[in-house]
C-alpha cells in the first residue's frame, strides 16, 4: 500500500469522523445536562435522514433547496425532541435511574413503526447534493466533493458548539448543569426550560447528522439501532458529556476503521487475516480498550455523584406467608400446565420460552438491582451458555445432559474475565463496557465459522431422548428456572447478598466495615453470569438451533426492558417483567402488523402508570392498603 | 506504647500541602479532639488515618504496627471504627441490618450464600443498638431515620468490631445542641467502659471543651497547638486564628 | 397482612390464571377443512423483499382456491413473523404445528432461520419447503429428507456467473461481499470455480463489509488501490446502493468489468435508479421482458390484483404455493411421508418454465436470468439476458452425495 493510498484513506476517515461526531454529540449534550440515557437518539437520527429525503425530493434540486432541506429536517427533528421532552420525559425525571431508558426505548419502537408507516419498507437513497455531485482529484484519486464538505462541517459544528458553551449564557448554564444539576436550580434558572432546550438542541443535532447523511446513506429502518450503537460508543469513548471528547473519539474510531479497510487481508505465517472483517467490531474493541485504560473515557470528568432523587429501596424481606402461598399456588399451576396443556399444546412451548426469559431476567436483576451494576451486555452470558452447551455437544460429542450441565461454565468463565474489568467501572461506563464485551463475544461467534458455525450458528441441538417430549423438557426447564430463581433470592437474603447491596448503597461505609466491594461485585457478576448461562443452555436445547442473535444487543435490551418493566427494586420484578414481556411480544406480534409500536405504547403506558415497575407498583399498592387497613 | 502514634504526616494535593508534618498520639481511654477552621486539613488527616488516602510521607502506627498503604477495610480489621462527616449507612436496610452487616463482616461470615442474613447476630446487634439508644428503632428502614439517629447508628456500627480506636469525623454535625451533648456523653461512657481511644473533629467548642481529654489544633495543615482544653483555650495563637474568628 | 388482603391475593391469583389460560388457548383448532400451510418469515426485518413475496403467495392461494383447491380442500396460509431470530422462528414453527395444526411449513429468508427450520423439520418430522433462503447447507451439509428448497442456491447463482466471468479473460480480480455466511460462501465458490476455468486468475483484494454497514468510501478506495481488472460483488440492498454511488463518484467502475450477484433482481436494482451502473454482469429477474406465456399470465394476474409489477420475491412466494399444490396433488395426501416421496423428482410449472425438485438433494432446478445491467429512462434494468436452467449448474451427484448426510 502506498503512502498516497494511506493519506486518502485518512481523508475517508475524516469524513467518517464528522459523520460519527454529528451523530453522537447531541447524545453527549443531553446526557451531560439531564442525565437521561436517551436510547431514542438513533431514532431521531433516522428521522433526520427520512425527513431530509422527503424534503430534498420536493425542493432539493437546487443548492439552496438541498441545504434548506437539511436545515429544515434538523429543525423538524429538534421540534419533535422538544415535544417528546415536554410530553413524556418531563414526567419521569424523578423516576428511578435508568427508567428513562425504558421510556426512550419505547420511543424507538414507536418511531420505527411510524417511519415504516410513512416511508414504507424500502431503502431510500436520497439524491446527491447539488453542486457537490462530483469528485476532486487528490493524490491521483477521485475524492467525492461531498465528503470534503463533511470534513469541514464536523469541525465547524464543534466550533459552533464550543463558542456557544463558552460565550453565551445558555452555554454557561449547560456547562454548570453538566457539572452540578442541582446548582442550576439554585441559581434561579428554570430547570424545566433548560432541560427542554438542551433536549431540543441534542435531537436537532441528531437530525442534522441524519440529514447530512442523505446523499451517503440510504434511509432505512435499521438506522435507529445502528445509530444509537455508534453514538453510545463515541460518547463513552470520548467521556460522557464531553464534546471535544466526542470529536476525538469519532476521529479515532473512524480512522481505525478506514485503516482496517485499507490494510485489507494480510498474510502472516501462512494465515490470512482479514482486517476488513474486523470492521464488524472494531469500535467495540476500541471502547473496551479505552474503558479499561481510562474508566471515564478519553476526556471524561468524574461527575458529581448523581443526586437522582429516586425512591430509596425498601429493606428486603423474606416472603411473608401470603406471598409464599401465592408462590406455591403459581408453582402448582405451572406443574399442572402440561396436564391441562393437552388442550392447548402451545402453552407449554410458550411457557418454556417464558421460563427461560425469567431466569435470564432474574440473573440480570441480580447484578442490576442489588448489585447496582447496570449491564447492557447481559446477552453475552446467555449466549456463552448457549454456545457452551452447543459446542460441547457438537465439537466434543458430549451427551446432551452433560452439555447442558457444563455449558454454563463457559458463561461463568466469560463473566469471570469480563467482570474483573467491568466492576472497576460504574454507571453508564460500566454498562457500556459490558456492552462492548458482549459485542466482542457476538462478533467471535459470528466470525469463527469453523467452531461456532458463523452467522448460521449451530444446529441439531436437540434434547436427549427422555427429554424430547415437550412436557418433559418443560419440567426440566421449570425445575432449573425455579431452582435458579430461588437460589438467587436465597443468596440475596444471605450475607453475600447483603454485602452486595451494602457495596451499592454506600461503598464508603462498606469499605469502612471491612467489605471488599470489588470482590463481592465481581463474584456477583460471575454468579449472575453462570445462572444466565443456564438459561442460555436451556434455550439452546429448546430450540435445536442457536445463532449469533442469542448474543445480540437486542437480547440484552430485552433483558433490561424485562427487569425495568417488572421493577428493579423487588425480587419478583424480573419474574413478572420477563413473563409479561415475552407473552406480550408473542401475542402482540401475531395480532398486529405494527406490533413494535403497540409494544412501545404499552411500555409507555406502563411507565406512566407504574413508575416503579409492575411488581414494584403492586407491592406498593398492597403496602398502602395494608397501612390503610 | 501509645494506641495510635502519628509522626510527620504529610499530604499534598497538586502542590498544595493539605497536611504538613503532623504528629500526635492517642492513648487508650482518652478522647482527643482535632480542631481547626474549615480547610485546615482535618478530613484529609482523618482519611489518611483510616486508609482512604495514602500519605506522601510520615508514619501511622496502630499499637506499634504501621497502617500505611492499607485499605480502609484492612485498617478496620485492625480495630479502627469510623464515623463520617456525612453519614454513610446502607439505605436499603433496616437499622438492625446495618449493625448486623458490621458484625457479619467482623466474624468473616459475609461470604455465606445460604443463611438468612437478618437472622444472624440479632441479640448482639440489638445490644449495640441499645447502647446508643436505638433499640426501639431496630426494625425501621435506615432511609427514614432522622439525622441524629443516623449518627448514633453509625456509632453502633463503628462499635461492632470491638474497636480499639474510634475515628469520628464531626460526630455531632447537624444535630440539635441537646443531642450533641447526649451523643458525646454516650461516647465518653463507652470510652471509659471499653477503654478505647477516640479521635474526633468538631466545630462545636462546647462539645469539645466538655468532652475532650486533650485537643490538638490544626491550621493550614500544620499543628499549631496541643494539650488539655484549658491550655489550648489560653493559647493566644489559637484564640487569634481560630477561636477569635468564630466567637 | 389483613384478611381482606389475603382474599384479594387469592382473587388475583385466580384472575391471573384464567387470563393466562385464555391467552394461551388462542384460536380454534383446525383438523379437516382447508389444507393449512404454516409460513414463517422475517416480514418485519426484510420488508422490501417479503412484502412482494407475501403478495405472490396471496395470488397463488387465490388461484389455487379458485380452481377448487387441492384434494378437494382449499388452501389456507397462516403466516408468522420470526423477528429475524432463529429462536423465535422455531417458536413460531412450534406454535404453527401444535396450535394451528398446520400440515406443512414453508418460508424462511435469512439463512440461519432457514437452517433452523430445516433442522426443526427433521426433529419434528414435518414437511418443510424452504422458499427463499439461499445457503447451500440447507440441501447439502445440513440437508434432510423433510426439507426441500425452492429458490436457486448461492452455489447455483454463482455458478451461473462464473462462465461469464471467465469469458472476460481478466486476470486481476477484487471481491467485495457482506461479512456473513452468504457473502463468504459466494466469494469462496466464485474463487474456487473461476480458478478451475482460468487457472492464472489472481485475487488481488477482498473486502468483507459488515452487513448493512459498509463503509463504502473506504472500501471503494481500497478496491481501487489494488488495481483490479475486474470486480466480483456480492453486496446487496443498502450496501449495494452505497457501494455503487461511491464507486461511480470515485471512478472505480471506469474501465473495469463487474460481475455482481442478485443485482438484477428488482428488489436491488430498482433503488439504484439512474445511477445503475452500465454493463455489470448480473443474475436477476427482468420481469419487463419475459415473453413466455407462463410468465405473461403470472404478470397480468399479479398486476391486476396489486396494480404493481412483480419482484423476484413475488415470483418466489407465488411459486412456493404452486409447488406445494403440485406436490400435494401428486401425493394425493398431505401426509408427510407421502409428500416427501411425491416431491422427490416432482416436476412443476413456474412462471420461469418447468422445474423439478432434484431427488438427490431436494433442490429445485429453478434457474435465474443472467444479463447485463443498463439504464433505461430513469430506471435500472437488465439487457441481453438469458434464462439459465438451474439443473445445469449443480455439482456432480458424487460431490452432492459426499456433502449430504444420508437420511
Amino acid at each position: 500500500m502506498s503512502v498516497d493510498a494511506l493519506l486518502v484513506q485518512f481523508l475517508n476517515g475524516l469524513a467518517g469522523a464528522s459523520t460519527l461526531f454529528l451523530l453522537a454529540v447531541g447524545l453527549s449534550l443531553i446526557f451531560g445536562v439531564t442525565r437521561i440515557v436517551n436510547f431514542a437518539h438513533g431514532s431521531f437520527y433516522m428521522l433526520g435522514i427520512y425527513i431530509a429525503y422527503s424534503l430534498t425530493a420536493r425542493i432539493g434540486g437546487s443548492v439552496l433547496g438541498f441545504w434548506g432541506s437539511v436545515v429544515l429536517a434538523a429543525l423538524a427533528v429538534g421540534l419533535l425532541g422538544v415535544i417528546v421532552e415536554c410530553l413524556l420525559l418531563r414526567r419521569i425525571y424523578r423516576a428511578p435511574e435508568l427508567f428513562q431508558l425504558l421510556a426512550t426505548f419505547a420511543l424507538v419502537l414507536i418511531a420505527r413503526d411510524a417511519a415504516l408507516a410513512i416511508w414504507g419498507p424500502e431503502d431510500l437513497l436520497g439524491p446527491r447534493a447539488p453542486g457537490l455531485k462530483g469528485a476532486v482529484e487528490i493524490l491521483g484519486r477521485q475524492f467525492p466533493q461531498y465528503d470534503l464538505a463533511l470534513i469541514f462541517i464536523g469541525p465547524a459544528v464543534l466550533g459552533a458548539l464550543w463558542w456557544m458553551l463558552t460565550r453565551t449564557r445558555f452555554g454557561v448554564l449547560i456547562r454548570a448543569a453538566t457539572e452540578d444539576r442541582e446548582m442550576v436550580g439554585a441559581l434561579g434558572v428554570n430547570q424545566a426550560w433548560l432541560f427542554t432546550a438542551v433536549f431540543g438542541l441534542g435531537t436537532l443535532l441528531a437530525g442534522l447528522g441524519g440529514a447530512l447523511q442523505g446523499p451517503r446513506e440510504p434511509a432505512n429502518l435499521g438506522l435507529d439501532l445502528m445509530g444509537i450503537g455508534d453514538a453510545f460508543v463515541v460518547v463513552v469513548v470520548g467521556g460522557m458529556g464531553s464534546i471535544p471528547g466526542a470529536f476525538l473519539a469519532a476521529l479515532i474510531i473512524a480512522e481505525i476503521k478506514a485503516l482496517c479497510i485499507a490494510i485489507g487481508t494480510v498474510h502472516v505465517f501462512g494465515f490470512d487475516f482479514s482486517f476488513s472483517k474486523l470492521t464488524l467490531v472494531v469500535e467495540f474493541l476500541v471502547m473496551a480498550v479505552v474503558l479499561i485504560w481510562k474508566p471515564l473515557g478519553l476526556l471524561g470528568k468524574p461527575s458529581a455523584a448523581s443526586r437522582n432523587s429516586s425512591a430509596v429501596e425498601a429493606p428486603l424481606a423474606p416472603p411473608d406467608k401470603a406471598a409464599k402461598i401465592f408462590g406455591y399456588a403459581v408453582l402448582v399451576l405451572l406443574l399442572l400446565l402440561p396436564v391441562v396443556g393437552q388442550m392447548f399444546p402451545y402453552a407449554v412451548v410458550l411457557m418454556i420460552d417464558i421460563l427461560v426469559a425469567v431466569l435470564f431476567a432474574a440473573s440480570l436483576h441480580f447484578i442490576m438491582g442489588p448489585g447496582g451494576m447496570h449491564s447492557f451486555g447481559h446477552a453475552a452470558y446467555f449466549g456463552l451458555g448457549a454456545y457452551g452447551a452447543g459446542l460441547l455437544m457438537k465439537q466434543f460429542s458430549m451427551p446432551m445432559e452433560a452439555a447442558l450441565g457444563l455449558g454454563p461454565l463457559l458463561a461463568a468463565a466469560g463473566a469471570l474475565l469480563f467482570g474483573w474489568f467491568c466492576v472497576r467501572l460504574s454507571g453508564v461506563y460500566l454498562a457500556m463496557l459490558t456492552l462492548a464485551f458482549a459485542q466482542i463475544v457476538w462478533s467471535i461467534a459470528f466470525q469463527w465459522d469453523e467452531v461456532t458455525g458463523g452467522s448460521n450458528g449451530i444446529i441439531g441441538l436437540w434434547p436427549a431422548e427422555w427429554l424430547n417430549q415437550k412436557a418433559a423438557y418443560y419440567y426440566l426447564t421449570l425445575a432449573l428456572t425455579v431452582g435458579g430463581v430461588l437460589f438467587l433470592w436465597r443468596v440475596l437474603l444471605a450475607p453475600f447478598g447483603y454485602a452486595l447491596r451494602a457495596g451499592r448503597d454506600s461503598p464508603l461505609r462498606a469499605d469502612a466495615i471491612g467489605i471488599n466491594v470489588f470482590n463481592y461485585q465481581w463474584m456477583a457478576f460471575v454468579l449472575a453470569g453462570t445462572v444466565c448461562g443456564v438459561a442460555g443452555s436451556l434455550f439452546a436445547f429448546s430450540k435445536g438451533t442457536i445463532a449469533p442473535d442469542v448474543i445480540h444487543v437486542g437480547r440484552s435490551i430485552d433483558g433490561l426492558v424485562m427487569v425495568l418493566l417488572g421493577g428493579v427494586q423487588t425480587l419478583a420484578g424480573p419474574v413478572v417483567g420477563a413473563a409479561l414481556f415475552t407473552w406480550l411480544q408473542d401475542a402482540v406480534a401475531r395480532e398486529f402488523q405494527y406490533w413494535r409500536a403497540a409494544l412501545g405504547v404499552a411500555i409507555l403506558l406502563l411507565v406512566m402508570v407504574f413508575p416503579l415497575g409492575v411488581a414494584g407498583s403492586v407491592k406498593r399498592l398492597l403496602r398502602r392498603r395494608e397501612v390503610a387497613a | 506504647m501509645s494506641l495510635l502514634e502519628v509522626n510527620g504526616l504529610t499530604k499534598a494535593f497538586g502542590g498544595v500541602r493539605a497536611v504538613s508534618e503532623v504528629g500526635f498520639t492517642v492513648e487508650a481511654g482518652e478522647i482527643l479532639a482535632l480542631i481547626g477552621p474549615n480547610g485546615a486539613g482535618k478530613s484529609t488527616c482523618f482519611n489518611m488515618l483510616n486508609g482512604q488516602l495514602r500519605p506522601d510521607s510520615g508514619s501511622i502506627k496502630l499499637g506499634g504496627v504501621s497502617t500505611i498503604g492499607l485499605k480502609p477495610r484492612r485498617v478496620w480489621r485492625m480495630g479502627v471504627g469510623r464515623t463520617f462527616q456525612i453519614t454513610a449507612t446502607f439505605g436499603s436496610m433496616t437499622v438492625r441490618e446495618n449493625v448486623q452487616m458490621a458484625l457479619l463482616s467482623h466474624r468473616g461470615r459475609l461470604k455465606n450464600l445460604w443463611v438468612r442474613a437478618r437472622e444472624q447476630y440479632v441479640a448482639e446487634a440489638d445490644a449495640l443498638l441499645a447502647r446508643v439508644g436505638m433499640r426501639e428503632q431496630a426494625e425501621r428502614p435506615c432511609s427514614v431515620l432522622a439525622y441524629g439517629d443516623l449518627k448514633r447508628l453509625e456509632l453502633a456500627v463503628a462499635l461492632a468490631n470491638a474497636p480499639k480506636l474510634l475515628l469520628m469525623d464531626e460526630p455531632t454535625a447537624g444535630m440539635a445542641p441537646k443531642e450533641r451533648i447526649e451523643l458525646m456523653a454516650l461516647t465518653a461512657d463507652i470510652v471509659k467502659s471499653d477503654s478505647i481511644g477516640v479521635l474526633f473533629t468538631e466545630h462545636d467548642m462546647d462539645v469539645v471543651f466538655r468532652h475532650a481529654s486533650r485537643m490538638i489544633v490544626l491550621n493550614r495543615g500544620q499543628l499549631i497547638a496541643g494539650g488539655v482544653p484549658a491550655e489550648v483555650r489560653a493559647n493566644p495563637e489559637v484564640q487569634r486564628i481560630y477561636l477569635g474568628s468564630r466567637h | 397482612m389483613t384478611q381482606a388482603n389475603k382474599q384479594g391475593l387469592k382473587r388475583l391469583a385466580l384472575a391471573a390464571f384464567t387470563l393466562a389460560a385464555f391467552a394461551l388457548t388462542g384460536s380454534a383448532l383446525a383438523q379437516s377443512g382447508p389444507i393449512r400451510i404454516g409460513e414463517i418469515n422475517s416480514y418485519k426485518a426484510q420488508p422490501a423483499f417479503l412484502d412482494p413475496y407475501k403478495k405472490g403467495m396471496d395470488l397463488a392461494v387465490e388461484e389455487v382456491n379458485a380452481a377448487g383447491g387441492v384434494l378437494g380442500r382449499k388452501f389456507e396460509v397462516i403466516t408468522r413473523d420470526d423477528g429475524a431470530s432463529p429462536g423465535d422462528a422455531v417458536r413460531a414453527a412450534e406454535e404453527l404445528v401444535s396450535r394451528e395444526k398446520v400440515d406443512v411449513i414453508a418460508g424462511g429468508f435469512l439463512s440461519n432461520i432457514g437452517l433452523a427450520l430445516t433442522d426443526f423439520a427433521k426433529q419434528k418430522k414435518i414437511f418443510f419447503l424452504a422458499s427463499e433462503p439461499l445457503t447451500d447447507k440447507i440441501v447439502w451439509q445440513n440437508g434432510n429428507k423433510y426439507t426441500f428448497r425452492l429458490r436457486p442456491s448461492t452455489y447455483m447463482q454463482v455458478a451461473m456467473l462464473v462462465p461469464e466471468a471467465a469469458k472476460l479473460k481478466k486476470k486481476r480480480w477484487a471481491l467485495v461481499y457482506p461479512n456473513y455466511e452468504y457473502g463468504q460462501s459466494a466469494a469462496a465458490t466464485f474463487k474456487e470455480q473461476l480458478k478451475k476455468l482460468q487457472p492464472d486468475v489472481e485475487f488481488v483484494a477482498e473486502q468483507a463489509a459488515p452487513l448493512g454497514r459498509i463503509d463504502a468510501g473506504a472500501v471503494t478506495q481500497a478496491l481501487a488501490d489494488a488495481k483490479p481488472d475486474a470486480i466480483f460483488n456480492v453486496t446487496f440492498g443498502g450496501d449495494l446502493a452505497k457501494f455503487v454511488r461511491e464507486g461511480n463518484t470515485r471512478g472505480l467502475f471506469k474501465g473495469r468489468e463487474v460481475v455482481s450477484l442478485l443485482t438484477g433482481e428488482p428488489e436491488y436494482i430498482d433503488p439504484l435508479k439512474d445511477e445503475t451502473p452500465e454493463g455489470w454482469i448480473v443474475t436477476g429477474y427482468p420481469w419487463y421482458g419475459i415473453a413466455t406465456p407462463d410468465h405473461q399470465a403470472f404478470f397480468i394476474a399479479y398486476h391486476k390484483k396489486f396494480n404493481d409489477y412483480p419482484r423476484l420475491g413475488s415470483f418466489v412466494g407465488y411459486t412456493t404455493i404452486k409447488a406445494l399444490a403440485a406436490g400435494m396433488k401428486k401425493a394425493n395426501s398431505v401426509n408427510t411421508d407421502k409428500l416427501i416421496t411425491a416431491f422427490s423428482g416432482l416436476t412443476f410449472d413456474t412462471p420461469f418454465g418447468r422445474a423439478m425438485f432434484r431427488p438427490q438433494d431436494h433442490q429445485s432446478t429453478i434457474g435465474a436470468y443472467v444479463g447485463r445491467t443498463t439504464v433505461r429512462g430513469n430506471k435500472g434494468e437488465m439487457k441481453d439476458y438469458v434464462y439459465l436452467d438451474g439443473a445445469k449448474f449443480q455439482p456432480t451427484d458424487a460431490e452432492v452425495k459426499k456433502m449430504r448426510p444420508a437420511d
